[in-house]
Order: C-alpha cells, then structure tokens, then sequence
C-alpha cells in the first residue's frame, strides 16, 4: 500500500509540474495574440471569454505572476481551459472531449497490444536462443527505426486509396454520426486497422528487444537452475519461472517509457487525419492555437499519468515483494 | 563395503569448444555408497562445483561434457546412464532419484511464487496423478520435517530468513525422497549457529530417511566432523580419497595436508596453522605434471613432468591418493 | 520513435546480471577493443561513418541546389535527377544530401547536451545521496513521465521560425531524463564499491573520485544514453520539420516529407518524393540502435545471440547448447543393458 502511495504522491507532483509549466509556457508567446482574436471576431466574443483568455495568456499587467498563477489554477478547476481559435468559438475542453475517445481508443488499445505481443516474442526468442525469433531481431530494428508517420504514408500508398478496404483518412465513414450502432462500429474499426497495424509494427520491436534481454539475463539465475534440477516441463520453467520474472522489469520499463511512445505515436493520427488529440494538436500548431496545444499537451500528460499509475497497480499485483503487509 | 547408489567414470566437463575448451573437471572417478554422505573438498576454481553441476547435467552454456559417464543404481531394477538419458527421461529422473540443495538460498527460490507452489509444482511434475490434498499434506509434513510451521507454506521467499529459506530447499530436496542428494556449499551464506543447527538438522534427517548425501564445500573442517568418506580436489582431478577419520588422521597428499593445516583442531593435539602458500591454478594455463607442484613443498623430480595417476599406495592400503610421493600399487579398479 | 527501453538499466550490477567493466588497465583495453570487433557495433559504425561523411561533404557534392527550380517537374527517378524531382523540379536527391548537415548537427548537439545535463544530474544524484538525491531523481522522473514530444512540439511551435541550433536545445533540454536515471542507479551502485570506499577513506578529493573512479566505468553507459538521445532527437527533429513546425527555409529530411505531403505526393503517386527521405532515416535510426545492441552486449555479453548454439559430437551426432541440460559431447558406452523405464 505504501508503495502504491507513493506512487500517486509522486504524480500528483508531476501533475502539479506539468500544469505550471503549462502556465508558464505561453507568457513567452511573444506579442498579444488574444487582442488579434478579438479584433478578427469583432463583437462576436464575450467578456468572460476573453478574461478567460487573458488570465490564460497572463496578459493582466497589473497583477503579478502569483495572482495570474492562482487565478489559472481557479480556472483550470472549474474546468475551463479558454476557447479554441481554431473551433471559435469552441471552447478548448469541449475539442479534447470529443477527440479523447479516439486517441484512447487507437494509442491505448494498439500500446497495450504492442506490449502483450512484443513481450510474448520477446519470451520466445529469449528462451530459446537462435531461434527464428532471434532472426527476426534485425528485421524489427529497422522497422522501429522508422518514423512512425513516414510509415503510415507508405502503409497509406500501399494499402489504402480508392477502391481499396482501408480507408486513407478519417476516423469513420463521413455522413455517420457517431453513436454505438452497427453502422458506426464497424466503419471506425475499418479505419483504425491501418493506423494500429502502422503503430503496431514500428512500437513492437522494442518490447521484444528488452524482453529477449531480461530472459537471458534471468536465465542464469539460480532459482532457473533449481527449476531445471525440479524436473519441472520446460513450458513450466520458461513461463512460470523465467518470463514471469524477466515480465517485472518490462512492465517497469513500460510505464517509464509511455511518454514517449505516446508522443511517437500520436504522429500517427495526423498522417491518417485521424480525429484524436495528435490530429488536433497538429492542426492547433497550424493555426497557432494556443489555449487548444496546452490544453492538448495537459491532457496527454494527465493520460500518460494515468495509465503510469496503472502500470504501477500491474506492477504491483506481479511483484509479491512490493506488497509488504 | 556398501553397494554403490552414484558411480562418476572417467567424467570430463569443459566450458568452450575445441581448442578453447578450458578443462575444468578431468577424469574424474568416484563413487558414491548407498545412504553415506561423502565430502567433496577443494578451493575455489578446484572443479568441484563444476563436478557436481556436470554429473547432474545442469551446467549452464558454455559448459559441455567432453566423456565419461554417470552410473544411477536405482533401488530396484538396473543401472542408468545419467548421461546418456533422453530430455524427458533425464527430467523423470531428475529430483526423483537425485536432488540438489544449492549454495544461495536466497536465490534458490522463486522470489514471486509462493513457498507452497514451489514445493507442490515439484510433486504434481513427478507424480501427477496424485490428489491435490495428499501433496498439500505431504508439503506441510515437508515443512514441519524441517522445523518450519506449516502456515509457512502461503509465505513468500522474502519473507522468510536466510535460515529458513535453506531449510525450505532442504524440505523441497526431500519431497520425492530421492535416494542422492547433492549439497553445494548448503550452509555457506548462513552464520555459525545456524550452519551447526542446519547440519545436525541434516544428519538426523539422513539417518532417518537413509539417502546418500554428497557434500560439496570448501570448508574441510565441516567434512571432517559430518561425512563419512572425503575426496579432495584438485586443478580438476581427485587427488586424494579416504575415510574421513583417516584423512584427518594423516593426510597422503601435500596439498591435503595443507587444507588440513588451515584451520585450527577442533579437537586433539594443537596443530600448526600453515595454510598453503600460493593460489589456485589457472584452468586455461595448468602446469605440467601434478597441478600442484608450484605449490608442492615436497616437489621432487617427475613431479613437474608427469601427472600421478589415483590409486591405492603400497604405504597405505584402503585408501587412494594421486602424488608421486605414494607411488600406487594397484590402480583404482573400474 | 521510441527510445527502445535499453536493457542496460536492467543488468545494474547488485541484480547480479552485470559484468563489471575490468579494473585491470590492461584488460580494460581489450575489452574496448573487442567492442568494435563486435559484429553489430561495427555494421552500426560503418553506417554513421557514412552518414557523417555526408553531413560534411554533402552540400559541396550535391549536383544542384537544392531549392533550384527546374522545369522537370515531378520526374521519377533517371540519370540526372537519381532520386526524382519535387513539384517544383527540385532534385530530392540533392535535397537528401544537403539535408544530411542538419540532422546529424540536431542530433549532435542535442545529444551532446542531454548527454553532459543526464551526467551532471544522475552522477551527482547517484553519489551525493540524500535529499540532493530525492530532488534530483524526482526532477528526472517527471521530466521522464511527462510525454516529451507534445512537449517539443509546443516550445518550438511558439518560437518563431526555429534555427536547427534552437531545436537541438529544445530537444537537448527536454530528453536528459533516461540517461539520468540509469547513470545514478549506477553511481549508487559504484560508490559501495571497496575502491571508492578507499579512495572516500584516504581523503581524496570529490571531484578526483567522481573524474577518476565513477566516470570511467560509466562510459559504456554514457556512450549508450548519448546514441539514445540523438536517436530521438534526430527523430524529433524530422517530426517537428515535417509537421511544419521548425524552419521549412533550411532543409532536413524532415522539410522534404514536409513538402511531399503537403503536395499530395501520394495522390499523385510520386513515391520517390518521400521514400528516400525515409530510408534514409531508417537506415540512420539502425545503425544507431545497432551501436546499442552492441555497447549493451559488451557490456553485458550474455546478451550475444548464441552464435553456435548446435555443436557436432564425435559420433556424428548435434547437440543443442541450451541452459539446464547441459550436451554430452563423447558417445558414451550404452552401460550395462538398455533401459526400459527410469525408477521413479
């Protein structure tokens, strides 16, 4: 319990981090970019909005930075994170609330798909060295060498375009509404195969490379040995004793390297024009939306803690040693 | 004498291939009694850890078996060739015949299974027709064999000590009453106190159940006073084989001498604390002739050019000892 | 674009997994020898020798300019053009070979940044110990978990018309947090060690034993942070180009997928447009991930693909070297009489 504790201490303290440098980062935007909003929608904004805005962007010049910085707390709280420039006058929550769903839905499922098979492979080739999982180590290398997006453009010029199964763009059949009936299911699935299959294939490779390592590595130790000397079936020692042992460092590993793949993989969603936070962060980059990237960088980061502290809860749940009663 | 339950012949382990291969165990020949407990002495690097893992076929890559064999002589029915075993039937006899409590305890254990998986999955391996309530029981009467309470079964490894956890091994080498059971080093890691308690644990559970024990430990002190025989190692070979009173009594052997002369008498005369100068021999680079005789205080001509072979002296019958200061009369029979 | 999670964090030594680098001088300079002559170190070196020779001779032996225009508009590849030309009759191989410059200095500097900043924070962390430690770890573990691309996406998004020099910065500053990590876990482990001890006891100098005694058995460690973060900030920096952030006036590999997509190379079936650019990315992620696999087997060389793994014995047969069942090499005498059944 106290491990899991200090776990949570420790990313409410990141949260913290994340928000503040969240506040920081556009009083360096330079200029005033709420004034030339205002004065593009003339009259078609209101005075909260642009308080919002302006308590956002810090452009309040008589107070100094701790008022700014406990009025964007008090504003965060209530949920408010100002208005979207590109979906004016949508505010920037409701954007993240509609595209979440889709990011969760592709990044999550096809990560944790990622890991489950890459551990697998990673156990067999670790097992039995010079394998042909072994063989394929090369072949993975250089296909997680590759960006992710440039991937997804060849997988898009292969695999999709007129005529074919796989859609090249969008998140579902224009026209549907989303809604969970039997027209909308199936064509948001036929559009994510081919995003997931270009995540899969580039993310996979390193779980297979750290699980192959951890095999060997536990291999040598001794309770492997008394196993062996057991009599115990060589499935039994290869999953029981060995992977389920090399598993607790990979899911460490896991939750420590999330950050990064979901920034990779968040590349993705914009080569497909996929309707999830990585589309809409790019677009919000195009057009110099602030209020929505921040937005868009507090969520994905809020995401990624959340899913940490599940890793933590899995970690926890593998490894008896962290259990102390 | 006693008929024989483990018969080592001419047993050869390398670690590499070809002209890389670093000879860590050469010829050896031994035997081990039905229900004796026979030490194995030697410094590090001497080989006989590398005997004890080879013999059981549990050497990790690069380790190989270049010759010889292993002979099991089963209670009833005919011998078996441990070496010569297919996969399936060397993890049938595996644990059932022969087990082996190993050096680290801490390490010995799952460290994410329970006590009572690791002494049940054994079990249910060798014998799974059995009723999953007879091998619960079987593995509390493990337990309390030991002198560790039953409610132990749901702990974890971490959470017993170092003690316990050895003597949990113990318990588990005992499960299938194997009629060998190979100990490395088994009371290394643990403190005096608890190493005289494990022992006498030992030694009353082996008069009792009446298995073979082979005792494997640096520390000649402990073979004296807990085995029957002992066999010296060293630069991989056997250089020496007595019962252990004669042993202590009077060693053949320079280098036998020397161990005995590291450390003080329990009992008896005061001896002086020699020990032996100089340190164990490369395996990659071993001297010619008899592997000890830069060491040798007593080196004398053929010494350095040929390797005396094991057998009985004609100064001291009944015993065996490779030096050229005993020539052998008869050689080892095989 | 992951950092593979190098597995170098999982042998620490004190798991009992590492094979410490030697202390011996002597032994010590074999061994670093022996790195080269590692299979993969040596493929992966060969390889970014190759890409480095291009980053210096690139825009002297490129055929045109890379923003020259042409009337050979969107031509496949031929003779002239070996890579094809834009949209605008620009040749992309020229593009590729100017483009090189740019993204081994990012990757360069940013490495070389994060590199210095993982040092600094993880060995002061690692061997000062205490509250310094608390703080210091609990600074790279946040800069670990929050997502660092997003990150580098909006800093440089708001700056306007970022130089490559400012991107490496941006991606220098924000990806020390890996390499910091695994090197105070190491330091922590170092500074038990019975020299350092001594070296502490006899009254040497902080600084002397953090230069002479801790760093030098990092370096393998070190060497593997650094090609991890040029990895990832050569990957980073081709993302932000070809998301149009970074300046699209100078040319990575980034701005040409930039370009390509934003003219909808694909639609118009001018694959030779981003398929260079690519690969050439690829092959430069490979060869770097290639000098990890081999700093990692080094360092740890249990981790070798077992090379032989099935050995002949004398009588013809071929065993499998395989962890718990150790090969019998010599054809043993079938003993006494053939066996029907082992006593259970």
């Amino acid at each position: 319990m106290r491990f899991l504790l200090q776990r949570v201490a420790f990313y409410l303290f990141t949260a913290w981090a994340a928000i503040t440098l969240n506040f920081f980062i556009p009083r360096m935007v330079p200029g005033d970019p709420v004034q030339s909003l205002i004065s593009r929608n003339q009259g078609r904004i209101s005075a909260d909005a642009i308080e919002s805005l302006r308590v956002l962007f810090g452009l309040d010049k008589n107070q100094n930075v701790w008022e700014q910085y406990v009025d964007y707390w008090n504003q965060l709280l209530h949920g408010d994170l100002g208005l979207s420039f590109t979906f004016f006058p949508a505010p920037v929550s409701t954007v993240i609330g509609d595209s979440l769903p889709w990011t969760v839905g592709l990044v999550g499922i096809t990560t944790i798909i990622s890991f489950f098979l890459g551990t697998a492979l990673g156990v067999g080739a670790g097992w039995r060295r010079g394998s042909w999982v072994d063989g394929l180590l090369p072949a993975t290398t250089f296909l997680s060498s590759i960006p992710y997006f440039w991937l997804g453009l060849v997988a898009i010029a292969l695999f999709a375009g007129p005529g074919s199964f796989f859609p090249s763009s969008g998140g579902y059949e224009p026209g549907l509404v989303p809604a969970f009936d039997q027209y909308f299911i199936p064509s948001a699935i036929q559009h994510s195969i081919l995003p997931a299959a270009t995540i899969l294939v580039s993310s996979m490779s390193g779980w297979i490379l750290s699980m192959r390592n951890m095999m060997v590595t536990v291999s040598s130790e001794d309770y492997i040995t008394v196993a062996h000397a057991k009599g115990l079936s060589e499935r039994r020692v290869a999953l029981s004793y060995a992977a389920r042992n090399a598993l607790l460092p990979n899911v460490s590993g896991f939750a420590l390297s999330l950050g990064f793949i979901v920034g990779g993989t968040l590349l993705v969603e914009i080569v497909f024009s996929y309707p999830g936070l990585g589309y809409q962060l790019f677009q919000a980059v195009g057009a110099k939306d602030y209020p929505l990237m921040q937005g868009i960088f507090l969520i994905i980061t809020i995401s990624v803690l959340v899913a940490n502290l599940l890793a933590d809860v899995a970690y926890l749940l593998l490894d008896p040693r962290t259990r102390k009663s | 004498m006693r008929d024989p339950v483990l018969e080592i012949r001419g047993l050869r382990v390398d670690y590499g291939l070809g002209d890389a291969a670093v000879h860590a165990v050469r010829d050896v020949d031994l035997t081990l009694h039905r229900g004796e407990v026979l030490g194995l002495a030697g410094e590090s690097g001497s080989g006989k850890s590398t005997l004890a893992y080879g013999l059981t076929r549990l050497l990790p890559p690069p380790g190989v078996i270049s010759g010889g064999e292993v002979v099991y002589h089963p209670v009833d029915g005919p011998p078996v060739d441990v070496l010569s075993l297919s996969p399936a039937r060397l993890r049938a006899f595996r644990w059932a015949d022969t087990s082996i409590v190993f050096q680290g305890a801490m390490n010995s254990l799952n460290p994410v299974h329970r006590i009572s998986t690791q002494l049940l999955d054994v079990i249910k391996a060798h014998e799974p027709r059995s009723a999953a309530a007879a091998r619960l029981a079987r593995a509390r009467d493990l337990l309390r064999l030991v002198g560790i309470s039953a409610d132990r079964l749901e702990s974890y490894p971490h959470q017993l000590s170092g003690g316990m956890r050895q003597r949990v091994m113990i318990a588990m080498a005992l499960a299938l009453e194997p009629q060998v059971v190979i100990m490395d080093e088994p009371t290394t890691a643990l403190d005096v106190v608890m190493q005289r308690q494990i022992l006498g644990q030992l030694a009353e559970l082996r008069q009792r159940l009446g298995f073979a024990v082979l005792f494997i430990t640096h520390d000649l002190s402990l073979l004296v006073e807990f085995s029957d025989r002992i066999a010296i190692m060293y630069g991989g070979r056997i250089v020496e084989e007595a019962p252990a009173a004669d042993l202590y009594r009077r060693a053949l052997h320079p280098y036998t001498d020397g161990l005995l002369h590291s450390f003080p008498a329990l009992r008896g005369a005061r001896r002086e604390l020699t020990g032996i100068p100089g340190s164990p021999p490369d395996l990659r680079a071993m001297p010619t002739g008899c592997a000890f005789h830069p060491r040798c205080p007593r080196a004398f001509t053929p010494c350095d050019t040929d390797v005396p072979p094991l057998g009985r002296p004609a100064d001291a019958p009944g015993r065996d000892v490779a030096c050229w200061l005993h020539p052998v009369a008869e050689p080892v029979p095989r | 674009m992951t950092i593979s999670p190098s597995s170098i964090e999982q042998v620490i030594p004190g798991q009992g997994a590492m094979a410490q680098p030697s202390a011996a001088p002597g032994r010590a300079k074999r061994r670093r020898f022996r790195f080269v002559a590692n299979a993969k170190a040596a493929t992966g070196l060969v390889i970014l020798a190759f890409y480095c020779l291009f980053a210096v001779i690139g825009p002297w032996v490129a055929p045109y300019s890379p923003d020259a225009r042409s009337g050979d508009v969107l031509q496949p590849p031929s003779t002239t053009h070996w890579f094809g030309t834009t949209h605008l009759g620009q040749d992309i191989f020229s593009q590729i070979l100017v483009g090189a410059r740019s993204v081994m200095v990012v990757g360069l500097i940013a490495g070389v940044l994060a590199t210095i900043l993982s040092i600094l924070i993880g060995v002061t962390a690692g061997y000062i110990g205490g509250a310094a430690d608390e703080g210091l770890s609990a600074l790279s573990n946040v800069f670990l978990v929050i997502p660092a691309l997003p990150l580098i996406i909006i800093v440089t998004s708001i700056v306007e018309r970022a130089s490559d020099t400012l991107v490496a910065l941006i991606i220098g500053f924000t990806s020390w947090a890996w390499g910091a990590r695994v090197l105070r876990a190491q330091t922590l482990s170092l500074r038990r060690r019975d020299y350092v001890e001594a070296a502490r006891a006899t009254g040497e100098r902080t600084w002397r034993i953090i230069l002479f005694e801790i760093l030098p058995n990092l370096t393998a460690i070190i060497a593997s942070g650094f090609v991890g973060t040029v990895i990832f900030a050569v990957m980073s920096e081709i993302t932000l180009a070809f998301i149009g952030i970074s300046s699209i006036s100078s040319w990575n590999w980034g701005t040409i997928l930039f370009w390509a997509q934003g003219q909808q190379a694909l639609a118009q079936g001018a694959w030779w447009w981003f398929v260079p650019a690519g690969l050439a990315i690829a092959l430069l992620g490979t060869a770097l991930a290639l000098i990890n696999f081999g700093i990692d087997e080094f360092v740890s060389p249990r981790l070798r693909s077992a090379g032989k793994n099935r050995i002949p014995t004398a009588d013809g047969r071929t065993v499998r070297m395989r962890v718990g069942f150790t090969p019998v090499l010599a054809p043993s005498r079938p003993v006494p009489a053939p066996r029907e059944e082992v006593a259970p």
